[in-house]
């Protein structure tokens, strides 16, 4: 089957999209950027060939009966993918303990470590048999703050410290993410379909999808770290380009498009055709976009989904005077000194951030009907309602789009370049 | 081939030289009891200053080198570690920071302290400030010429006389002081003579752009052609000699269908004509350049390169009228200029030399080059149809210019127009709401 590819090497995340030759989406595939854009890249790549893959299967799976198998399916793979990192990781861990705890201790801290991974486990086979929940997509954060909790009950118990496991765990997930693992749909499908009880309505699927050639025809690369892809030239296109024409393909109306990302906020027009007619950036400083929330959340010890549902309760937003990442904890800190409420103060650092946004699209030339709003600050339910309110408050109603995958815009924009490259 | 490489030699090896002679010179001054006198690109008097046998001193000349030299940085740390403000303009701190260090200039020599600070153009207010810095530094006298403004884009006959009069009431006597020399006009008719020389040549090398391919850069090149008429040598044998050279190198070039020599070789395939608007980022020079020229973009006309005086819409200094001709020219330079002049002038650039974009690269630093900037990108879309991109950067301060940041702009910027160009086979579209921009491909 012929596919092109668009990768997203966004500064927090990295992207992947998988189009088909008709310009359908096969597959989505989304990774944490690690500071090591290439593994990334590979990474979202395998994940949107993974997800294509499943979405053959979706396909093939004729009966209501057997569409449930696939999310069943789905879900067993992606916790035998986790299962095979935790192996991983448990395996340097404790190779460390080998190399930096002294001999004496050594036994007690092997026998902690083996117990915490045997309780991340244990959850997470618990987890498989309950209802599917939300949590980060990314190994780090699932795996990261599994490890913190049941360290802290575990290290009293066994006479080791916390500080000691968390500085094992923090040497060694590193060097689990920067690794390349045996994570394709190859290695795991056998597994995971093992674990459902290898249902018969799914055998056929399964095994065509696994025998489609997916080999890509073109791939186009985009985004902060676009440079590092080992593409030529012609196979690199602007974030711009990539987030309008993205847009352009979700909502073919889109006049205006905005994209709070993790490093830049970029404010676009484009065509009937979706064609980039002007657009403004924020210069090198990076206050106001997404890395600012992603500092406020460490700051409060939140998880960055959490900010947004949180801001919705407030009842009465406070004036922030600074978007400066690099003072957002000042800021915050001083305003709880304050006796500001925390939903109040995030209340506030969403419209700040969005008034920022809206200077941009000014800049940019306004916002014109159909609006669309991408990147994935898009996700964030209190940074859409303030973008809702500014844009009817300065420009009028306008029909403002929001993709559940708006996370994806910037890769789609570039599998679709890649798709007229083909033809 | 070879003749031409020789003949582009020649103007930079010139240039090179005089440049060393000049700040020779300077060193010795004290030594060889020659006057010298600190002043401003913008409505530099250069012609005049000569005319007493004074040798001038241009501190952005001299800022702008430290910062292509890698020096800025340092500079303005000792400048800020002695109270200058962060916000404050970089050249002024590169300057300060350059005194308080030793005082040596960017071709290694020491340079000699002023006998007189000649403020010859006022629009930038800063350079008054800059000016009452030295003043304290040096304890040397100061005068003060006051240009007004051209708020309605011209200027008024009362101000014409009115600068006439400064010029003799004042900054004649505090340079007859200055020097223990009389005034002699006619001195300074022959300089006026030899400026206009140089300024037909010039111009001819600006308007050069013109063609297709350009054989100059008329932005990045540019800064380099007009680095003598805007410094010390308007009104000297040698920078006639300059430009007739340069003019010279440049037609061959052009005669040969070459473009110019840009830092990977001569850029003779150009896909993109661009005129820019504000000066660049000196810290980053080739670095900067090289984000176009690894587009194929070529610069053809430029805002910046006529803040030493705008010659290619006709003026020339006039020998005839020697203290009317001051006036005229300094009141001209770009940067005395209003908003509707600036765009009257970047929309007749796209027009004239066929560009296919504009860029503004907006300083940081600079309020009186950067304040209006967005509304002249886009007041010149609307009047020529044609894309503009806007950039952010410093003229010295190092630690305003992200690599990344401007690479990313400039990059979606060519792709936009590469994408323009293709089109989709729709033809023209314009935006519905009178708030979006009305520039179409």
């Amino acid at each position: 089957m012929s596919c092109v590819v668009g990768i997203d090497l966004g500064s927090t995340t990295t992207k992947a999209v998988v189009l088909e030759e008709t310009g359908a989406i096969l597959g989505r595939g989304i990774t944490n950027s690690r500071s090591n854009y290439d593994l990334a890249a590979a990474v979202a790549r395998t994940e949107a060939f993974i997800n294509a893959r499943f979405g053959l299967i979706q396909q093939r799976a004729a009966s209501a009966i057997a569409a449930t198998a696939v999310q069943k399916l789905r879900r067993a793979f992606v916790l035998e993918q986790f299962l095979h990192q935790l192996r991983r990781l448990e395996q340097l861990m404790q190779e460390e303990v080998q190399r930096s705890i002294p001999a004496a201790l050594r036994p007690a801290y092997e026998r902690a470590l083996e117990k915490v991974c045997s309780l991340i486990l244990d959850e997470e086979e618990d987890r498989f048999t309950q209802p599917p929940a939300a949590r980060s997509d990314f190994f780090r954060d699932s795996a990261g703050s599994a490890f913190m909790r049941l360290a802290e009950e575990v290290a009293g118990s066994h006479g080791v410290t916390f500080d000691r496991l968390v500085g094992l765990y923090d040497k060694c997930i590193i060097r689990v993410e920067n690794e390349p693992l045996e994570l394709d749909f190859r290695d795991h499908i056998g597994e995971a379909l093992h674990r459902i009880g290898d249902p018969i309505e799914l055998a056929g699927a399964v095994d065509a999808a696994v025998a489609t050639d997916l080999t890509p025809a073109f791939t186009v690369g985009t985004g902060y770290g676009r440079a590092r892809l080992p593409f030529p030239k012609e196979q690199i296109r602007s974030e711009i380009l990539c987030h309008g024409l993205g847009a352009h393909a979700l909502f073919p109306l889109t006049r205006t498009v905005l994209d709070i990302g993790g490093q830049d906020t970029k404010a676009i027009q484009v065509d009937p055709d979706g064609i980039v007619t002007g657009f403004q950036m924020n210069d090198r400083c990076a206050a106001g976009c997404g890395r600012y929330l992603g500092y406020i959340a460490d700051e409060m010890n939140l998880g960055l989904h959490e900010l947004g549902p949180l801001a919705e309760k407030s009842t009465r937003t406070v004036k922030i005077n600074s978007t400066c990442t690099v003072f957002a904890g000042a800021e915050l800190r001083e305003l709880l000194s304050l006796g500001q409420k925390r939903e109040d103060i995030l209340a506030g650092l969403h419209r700040a951030i969005v008034l920022r946004a809206m200077s941009l699209l000014a800049r940019s030339g306004g916002v014109s009907d159909e609006f669309t709003f991408t990147g994935g600050v898009a996700k964030n339910p209190a940074a859409v309602r303030a973008i809702r309110e500014l844009v009817e408050e300065n420009y009028g109603a306008r029909q403002i789009n929001i993709s559940a995958d708006s996370i994806y815009t910037g890769a789609l924009g570039a599998a679709l370049f890649a798709k007229r490259m083909v033809s | 081939m070879a003749q031409k490489e020789i003949l582009k030699d020649r103007s930079m090896i010139l240039q090179k030289e005089m440049i060393a002679r000049h700040f020779e010179r300077l060193e010795q001054a004290p030594a060889n009891h020659e006057p010298v006198v600190y002043t401003f690109v913008p409505g530099n008097l250069t012609e005049l200053i000569r005319s007493f046998g004074a040798l001038p001193v241009l501190p952005e000349i001299n800022a702008l080198q430290s910062g292509m030299r890698k020096l800025s940085g340092d500079y303005i740390a000792e400048a800020e570690r002695a109270g200058h403000s962060e916000d404050v303009c970089a050249y002024v701190k590169c300057d300060i920071g350059m005194v308080k260090s030793g005082n040596i200039g960017p071709s290694g020599t020491k340079l000699p302290k002023p006998d007189l600070l000649l403020l010859s153009y006022t629009g930038c207010y800063t350079f008054m400030k800059w000016f009452e810095l030295l003043r304290e530094e040096y304890d040397c006298p100061a005068v003060f010429f006051h240009v007004p403004y051209q708020g309605d884009g011209k200027l008024e006959p009362e101000h014409r006389e009115y600068m006439i009069r400064q010029l003799r009431e004042q900054v004649i006597p505090a340079l007859e002081k200055a020097t223990g020399r009389a005034y002699d006009e006619e001195k300074l008719r022959e300089n006026l003579r030899l400026s206009a020389l140089a300024e037909d040549d010039l111009v001819a090398v600006l308007q050069s752009g013109k063609l297709k391919p350009s054989p100059i850069d008329g932005y990045f090149g540019t800064v380099y052609y007009v680095g003598p008429i805007f410094s010390a040598f308007r009104g000297t044998e040698e920078g006639v000699e300059y430009y007739r050279a340069l003019r010279e190198e440049v037609y061959a070039r052009a005669a040969a269908g070459l473009g110019p020599i840009v830092p990977d070789g001569s850029l003779d395939d150009q896909r993109y004509r661009l005129v820019v608007e504000g000066p660049p980022s000196w810290t980053h020079f080739r670095d900067f350049w090289k984000m176009f020229t690894d587009e194929k973009a070529v610069v053809v006309a430029s805002t910046y390169t006529k803040v030493g005086g705008t010659y290619d819409f006709g003026f020339r200094h006039n020998p005839d009228d020697p203290l009317g001709t001051l006036a005229d020219y300094c009141s001209g330079c770009y940067t005395n200029l209003n908003l509707p002049s600036r765009i009257e002038m970047i929309s007749r650039y796209i027009r004239e030399y066929e560009a296919d974009g504009f860029v503004i690269n907006s300083i940081k630093s600079c309020n009186s080059f950067s304040a209006g900037q967005l509304m002249i990108l886009r007041e010149v879309e609307k009047r020529t149809g044609v894309p503009g991109a806007f950039i952010e950067s410093d003229l010295v301060d190092p630690r305003y210019f992200s690599q990344a940041n401007i690479k990313n702009r400039l990059e979606s910027y060519f792709q936009m127009i590469e994408s323009r160009r293709q089109g989709s086979g729709t033809g023209a579209t314009v935006a519905s709401d009178p708030l979006t921009s009305a520039a179409v491909a």
